[in-house]
């Protein structure tokens, strides 16, 4: 079901929380809502789920006012970091749970509701493990039976809080590719909460980057990762490079020499330039580029990382280069300019 | 080097040993300290109230515990237990679920306030129901014109015991309940549980050994409490003694065997509870473990 947020406002006692953020997910969308801690992504979350109440605005699901909404009218499927599951109850229990507390008027009888959890503990790969407990199940299982406990309900909408945050690497990695696999299956609009970059670039149709209780970008991953709006973007997707730089001329000036990229467009004066450290070309004669000494280099994975001390004032940059290139230019000296870059002004 | 070697040999660590172990010496001395007082102190007055209780033989024990003083007030007890340990598991749930799973203010204050009864002695809390519904209270003349009798009688026990045994159930509760936070709650409620359903299907069963644990303390408590009950019994005689003013008056009568026979029930009830708290302990240790303060 699509689902939106209209101007919505949360204070926690005095303090905002949110300031007037609107959103609008698409049905059947898995949406990312990506942020560092204190953006206030969890809060959004669980106001749409109904947990809390907005100080201001609305929230529609589908053509539906649900704003003054209790939790349990909204119908949602909400997955919490700790899992929360009853840890007296069995785990088909636990998925059997939003079916037996309905109302006798709404609720299927007992063995429709033992083949529909069955089912879904069939969907998360979790069959013969039925009469198990909580805590006899690893994080990763956990995780499992709190998403089919969520879907047992037939929820509108999908809410995931931080789903994957409590467990460890691999682990996370294997589920990310499991809830891609589930939702491309069940087709249920889907949002989740993140800290994680990569996991959100990976998992999302769209991401939702938020930054100090505001929304800060929305897009795809390849629109937020190629083209960031903002540089709290910038920085907080991906690695990135910040040099203060001046316009002057309709050319980008570092200190006192221009570094041959153009700037027809932009207003003269200071501002910040930003770049990713694989976005850029060696020169060799610097006729208009940036120059720096080595001051560090490493190995990572497929690439070599250089850093490089730019300009008078020392600003450290960071530049990636296939190996093989890296050898080739060993030189304490280096010369480069990006091919990819963003003008920000402070 | 082959000095090196030597020092790394394994025997020589038994040598230093554990951090936190003590010499020899030091250990036996404080364990012989504790084996002390232990038995001066609990073992030797526990087996001494059964020695004197059974002094007589075994006749002269039941036929003290037949009496049909004693058999009354054993029946008062258990009465008055009856009523105030339930009070309590009410009041105990209602206050623990307000304190731990929300924010209000005065939630500070309330919970200071649940600890009066532990900071103010047994006699005061008697003597305050003395003040309030005694003859020269302000509530007395209302009390006598409805034919209402509160001191001197059963509502007074009532009273005074659940006023001295409120905090057991609270207490073992708020720990437990705030360590277990709210998300079983809301999730519970995400999924369309009303609030009676989540109290009942979720938060009742996380915390029921805790619960039971309460009830246990609260219980010994209300069937022993002999300072504020003394104050408002009035000690009818087969009317208003409960047990341990039974025991009391008993011995003051240089009734020995009967006082003790009195006195070895509360004693069996004193041991059943501490296999049981620790039967509790042993099988729910992960879930009370958040509250073991006692």
């Amino acid at each position: 079901m699509e689902v939106r947020v209209e101007n919505i406002r949360k204070e926690f006692e005095r303090f905002p929380a949110l300031h007037d953020v609107s959103l609008s997910i698409r049905s059947g969308e898995l949406i990312a809502l990506l942020g560092p801690s204190g953006s206030g992504k969890t809060t959004l979350l669980r106001l749409i789920a109904g947990l809390e109440a907005p100080t201001q605005g609305k929230i529609f699901f589908g053509d539906d006012d649900a704003s003054y909404k209790s939790v349990q009218e909204r119908n949602i499927g909400f997955v919490f970091q700790h899992y929360a599951l009853f840890r007296h109850m069995t785990v088909l229990d636990n998925v059997a749970f939003g079916l037996k507390v309905r109302p006798s008027s709404r609720r299927p009888t007992k063995a429709e509701i033992r083949e529909r959890a069955s089912k879904l503990l069939d969907l998360v790969q979790l069959s013969g493990l039925e009469k198990r407990y909580p805590t006899q199940l690893s994080g990763g299982q956990r995780q499992r039976v709190a998403l089919a406990r969520a879907m047992a309900v037939e929820p509108n909408v999908l809410l995931l809080d931080e789903p994957f945050g409590a467990l460890d690497a691999q682990v996370r990695k294997d589920l990310r590719k499991w809830l891609r696999e589930i939702h491309d299956q069940t087709g249920h609009t889907t949002v989740f909460v993140t800290h994680d970059q990569e996991e959100a670039l990976e998992l999302a149709d769209r991401i939702v980057v938020m930054s100090q209780g505001r929304i800060e970008q929305v897009g795809t991953p390849d629109e937020i990762y190629d083209t960031p709006v903002s540089p709290f973007v910038f920085r907080f997707i991906g690695q990135s490079n910040c040099l203060k730089v001046r316009v002057a001329n309709g050319e980008i000036w570092l200190d006192d020499r221009p570094i041959g990229l153009p700037a027809k467009d932009e207003a003269e004066g200071e501002a910040l330039l930003y770049f990713r450290p694989h976005d850029i070309e060696i020169r060799d004669g610097c006729g208009g580029c940036i120059a720096g000494v080595v001051a560090a280099s490493r190995r990572v994975a497929g690439t070599r990382h250089l850093e490089l001390e730019i300009g008078n004032g020392h600003a450290l940059m960071e530049i990636e280069l296939p190996p093989e290139r890296a050898a080739a230019v060993d030189r304490s000296r280096l010369a480069f300019r990006p091919t990819k870059w963003k003008l920000f002004r402070e | 080097m082959a000095h090196d070697t030597q020092a790394l040999a394994p025997g020589n660590y038994a040598r230093v040993g554990k951090a936190t172990t003590e010499r020899p010496l030091a250990r036996w001395t404080l364990i012989g300290i504790s084996l002390v007082f232990l038995l001066l102190i609990l073992l030797l007055p526990l087996a001494a109230v059964f020695f004197e209780a059974l002094r007589k033989g075994p006749e002269a024990f039941l036929e003290a515990l037949a009496d049909p003083e004693t058999f009354s007030a054993i029946r008062l007890t258990l009465i008055v237990a009856g009523i105030s340990v339930p009070l309590n598991l009410v009041f105990g749930i209602a206050a623990a679920w307000a304190i731990a799973k929300f924010e209000f203010k005065g939630k500070a204050f309330l919970t200071t306030l649940i600890d009066l009864p532990f900071s103010v002695s047994p006699v005061i809390s008697g003597l305050v129901f003395v003040l309030l519904f005694g003859s020269h209270s302000i509530l007395a003349p209302y009390l006598q014109s409805y034919g209402i009798k509160i001191l001197f009688a059963v509502p007074a026990l009532v009273l005074a015991t659940v006023f001295v045994t409120f905090p057991f159930i609270a207490r073992e509760l708020i720990p437990l309940m705030q360590e277990q936070g709210t998300s079983d709650e809301e999730a519970a409620l995400s999924l369309g549980a009303s609030g009676w359903q989540t109290f009942w299907y979720v938060t009742l069963p996380n915390i029921k050994w805790g619960l039971l644990y309460g009830v246990l303390l609260c219980n010994a408590r209300a069937m022993g409490e002999f300072g504020a009950v003394s104050v408002v019994s009035g000690h009818i005689r087969g009317v208003t003694n409960t047990m341990p003013l039974q025991v009391e008056i008993l011995y003051n009568e240089y009734n020995f065997v009967a006082a003790f026979a009195v006195a070895t029930l509360l004693a069996l009830l004193a041991l059943v509870t501490l296999v049981l708290k620790t039967l509790l302990e042993l099988r729910y240790s992960a879930e009370i473990s958040a509250s073991r303060r006692h």
